[in-house]
């Protein structure tokens, strides 16, 4: 990842086009939660991401994503609530008073991201959680680290779709889905989904 | 959806407004969607404090006052509350004793907490939390997120309360919290789905001559899904899994708790106590105090669980102390 750097202005354009995919897509993440869950996704990430959307600003990557971090904790709830929210502290914290980043520095801040909703959600592989879709997107950034941003991002979208797509057949062990036992096979998690948003948001803003 | 509102989006806040118009001796905070006991903080007395999703009324709202919970925080309908919410709940409640969270183990309310307890600490108020996982209709496990929080969460608020009103200190009145989970045990059963009003239809389809075994009090479905059944073998299928989990043994004094899951009429949870009663008789189980009625509820879902907790005197006479709440309340 040589070609680029990311400005504030293209991480607020990520943020802004989450929001709209969330809202796109709430009434599909809203039925995917009905299914094994509580049927609430859609409408609180909607209710979160548009908050996010109304207070959005700083000087700083720091400033911008810890803003929105604890817009989503203070306004979502539930268990995306903090999930997202500390998504976004982390991945702020991590970018710190940098105003740009470089390839690299996005893929560290995804990662500090990831780390602290594992730390928060105690989420594993194929637990069936949005971690399932989020770390391979990771992985991928990492691992396009020495070549394109674009093809960097575009191969981080497409494993997060594809992780999605794998937590239909697994057997959820963490959140509501984890009380269906065996019935929760079958589903598509409605967490791996709207994280999977996330990334192709940043596919689509950030190159 | 036929349901009694103005506006889905406005049903929380204006259920407050309805709580406060009704209990004058309750302190609604809208702007937080905090209920407080009105004589909050009491000055050397423990805090007690819970919360979660709205849609389980009179949990947890209806629980607050004398004798009971110092405040209650309301999420949006099944959606855990925020940690600002309990937050500044914790600071509004500490009398100086410390403040006990009360919280059902469920992902979303547990990380809301937890991240509520770390606030709290930065401001120099002792917090101790205690979860409540009494659901037997799920598998305990340390790679899961383990079992869900249900009906043993009334009986715990009205018996920590209690311990709080005798100016326990706080690892006190959280031993006693402790001691009711470890000791209760639950299950429920589902004869409909429930409507959450910004969904406007119900969460799952259930035919008439069926129900959903092992539900929760989400509107989510259950373990399994069987053949509709007599009450007398509901009453078999819930109580087993109950007696054998603890397990419950001849002699025991319990708390038999009877629950409506908001869509239940009394006359069918008495019906379903009776058949509850004959079949903790026949085990030698002894009830030395009953609950029967809609006090953990999931909306609309037609259903009940039971829940048993097993008594020592001490739980005993705490249970029987002095509570005046909107919900529950005798001895005052």
């Amino acid at each position: 990842m040589t070609d680029g750097r990311i400005s504030i202005e293209q991480l607020t354009g990520w943020l802004l086009e989450f929001a709209r995919l969330v809202t796109e897509h709430r009434d599909e993440l809203t039925t995917l939660d009905a299914a094994i869950g509580d049927a609430d996704h859609g409408t609180n990430m909607e209710r979160g991401m548009s908050a996010v959307v109304l207070g959005l600003g700083g000087d700083t990557v720091g400033a911008l994503c810890k803003q929105a971090g604890m817009t989503l904790v203070s306004t979502v709830g539930g268990a995306s609530g903090p999930l997202y929210g500390t998504f976004l502290l982390r991945f702020g914290s991590s970018a710190g008073d940098a105003t740009e980043l470089s390839a690299a520095q996005f893929a560290a801040a995804m990662r500090a991201g990831l780390d602290g909703i594992v730390s928060r959600g105690k989420a594993e592989r194929e637990d069936k959680t949005m971690f399932d879709a989020l770390a391979p997107a990771v992985e991928a950034l990492e691992a396009g680290a020495g070549g394109s941003l674009v093809e960097a991002l575009r191969a981080a979208a497409e494993a997060a779709d594809k992780g999605r797509d794998a937590t239909v057949e697994m057997l959820a062990r963490k959140g509501r889905a984890s009380y269906l036992g065996e019935r929760s096979i079958g589903h598509q998690d409605p967490g791996a989904t709207s994280a999977a948003l996330l990334v192709r948001a940043a596919a689509t803003t950030l190159a | 959806m036929n349901k009694l509102i103005n506006d889905p989006a406005d049903v929380v806040a204006e259920a407050l407004l309805g709580i406060e118009a009704a209990h004058p001796d309750l302190r609604v905070d809208h702007q937080h969607k905090i209920v407080y006991r009105g004589d909050a903080p009491r000055r050397g007395k423990v805090g007690l404090i819970s919360g979660g999703g709205s849609g389980h009324e009179p949990l947890h709202g209806g629980f607050v006052g004398p004798g009971m919970l110092d405040a209650a925080c309301c999420g949006e309908v099944f959606t855990s509350p925020v940690p600002e919410q309990m937050l500044e709940a914790t600071k509004a409640v500490d009398g100086g004793a410390g403040v006990l969270h009360i919280v059902k183990n469920y992902t979303g309310d547990v990380m809301n907490f937890e991240m509520a307890a770390e606030l709290a600490a930065e401001t120099g108020v002792e917090v101790l939390s205690v979860v409540t996982d009494d659901d037997v209709a799920v598998q305990d496990s340390t790679w899961t997120a383990g079992r869900r929080g249900v009906g043993a969460t009334v009986l715990l608020e009205k018996i920590a309360g209690a311990a709080a009103e005798q100016e326990r200190t706080l690892k006190e009145v959280a031993d006693v919290a402790r001691e009711v989970n470890a000791n209760a045990r639950s299950m429920g059963i589902a004869l409909t789905s429930c409507t959450v009003p910004a969904n406007g239809k119900p969460t799952f389809e259930l035919g008439d001559s069926e129900m959903e075994v092992g539900v929760g009090i989400h509107g989510e479905p259950g373990r399994r899904r069987v053949p509709l059944a007599p009450a007398r073998e509901i009453a078999d299928l819930l109580l087993e899994p109950i007696l054998a989990d603890l397990p419950f043994s001849r002699g025991d004094r319990v708390i038999t708790f009877v629950n409506g899951l908001g869509g239940t009429p009394l006359i069918e949870l008495y019906l379903m106590y009776n058949e509850v009663a004959k079949i903790l008789s026949a085990h030698g189980i002894e009830t030395a105090r009953s609950l029967v009625g809609p006090y953990i509820t999931s909306l609309d879902m037609a259903g009940c669980s039971v829940t048993l907790l097993r008594a020592s005197d001490e739980l005993l006479q705490l249970w029987d102390a002095p509570v005046r709440t909107p919900a529950l309340r005798w001895g005052i």
